[in-house]
């Protein structure tokens, strides 16, 4: 290992901020985007959760009505 | 045998049988990029040495390398997909193609992203009208513009081939940005892997690299099976497997 200290690591050699603002960005969007897919398949579950709902309802008030 | 393969083959081309076997392969991937990014990180901060002409700052070639590989190889996948889609009107590969465009859009901008923060030290610009970069910008809008022209158009058929008729014009791109800085005289540095020869860096940097690609990849595939199971739920929500699929 050739950091001697927790600071100098967090400096890269006076690189901090190109080398923290790429790590940074890949870091922020890979874990973004996995978040908003996720949001996007339980949104989608949950919306034809709700029309089979709807249908069954539909069916059953037929029956009460006639 | 060979017929049963591809009997078995053919038996998860259609959304109702893919549907459940993402399923399980997603979290296998997402372990997989875990692994391989938590060991592909230790490389590049702790094992990989300090470069001798660009200090620490050459460390950020373990995300932009690895972002830049996945924006052509995704690029080439969706393009295959989409073409696919086109040829033998599968509904599943072109459902594929869509659900790759975004991570593709998001790994091109993250190679520019990364790269301007690499310019701007070594270069002093963040930006120049360089072949290289050009052509990756132009990937980038090629993805852009695959996902707003599909979603413009509200028949998801019609979508899926205007989408395939782009996709399949902008792989001339892939190998323009591939050899752009061996047909042109760029500021961008030549390729660091070579097929023909022998790597020009501390082996220690390459595996570094290489296990960030993995990385990558294996993050890539997750992501895209998650959001294609999204759109296979979304597009085929009135057929009966979808009924099942949700009890």
């Amino acid at each position: 290992m050739h950091w001697n200290s927790v600071g100098e690591f967090f400096a890269m050699g006076g690189y901090a901020l190109y080398v923290w603002g790429s790590f940074g960005a890949c870091a922020l969007l890979l874990v973004a985007e996995p978040f908003l897919v996720r949001r996007r398949l339980n949104e989608v579950r949950r919306n034809l959760a709700r029309e089979r709902l709807a249908e069954a309802l539909d069916h059953n008030m037929d029956h009460i009505s006639r | 045998m060979t017929n049963m393969n591809l009997i078995n083959w053919f038996r998860f081309a259609s959304p109702q049988s893919f549907y459940p076997l993402a399923g399980k392969l997603v979290p296998l991937f997402w372990t997989l990029a875990l692994l391989f990014g938590a060991a592909g990180l230790w490389v590049s901060f702790f094992v990989a040495p300090t470069d001798a002409q660009q200090g620490e700052g050459y460390r950020i070639i373990f995300v932009h390398v690895p972002a830049s590989w996945m924006s052509m190889i995704i690029y080439l996948a969706m393009a295959f997909w989409a073409g696919l889609g086109l040829a033998l009107n599968t509904r599943l590969s072109s459902m594929m193609a869509q659900a790759l465009a975004p991570t593709g859009a998001l790994m091109a901008a993250l190679s520019l992203w990364t790269g301007a923060f690499w310019g701007k030290p070594m270069w002093g610009a963040w930006w120049v009208w360089d072949a290289r970069l050009t052509s990756e910008l132009i990937l980038f809008f090629l993805y852009v513009g695959f996902i707003a022209l599909q979603s413009a158009i509200d028949d998801p058929r019609r979508a899926d081939k205007a989408g395939a008729i782009l996709a399949l014009i902008g792989v001339v791109n892939v190998p323009i940005i591939y050899f752009s800085v061996k047909w042109w005289n760029t500021l961008h540095q030549g390729s660091t892997i070579n097929l023909t020869r022998a790597p020009s860096m501390a082996h220690t940097m390459l595996w570094g690299m290489l296990l960030m690609a993995l990385a990558f990849w294996m993050y890539s595939i997750a992501v895209s099976l998650m959001r294609l199971r999204a759109i296979m739920l979304e597009r085929e929500r009135h057929t009966e497997w979808v009924k099942h699929a949700l009890e």
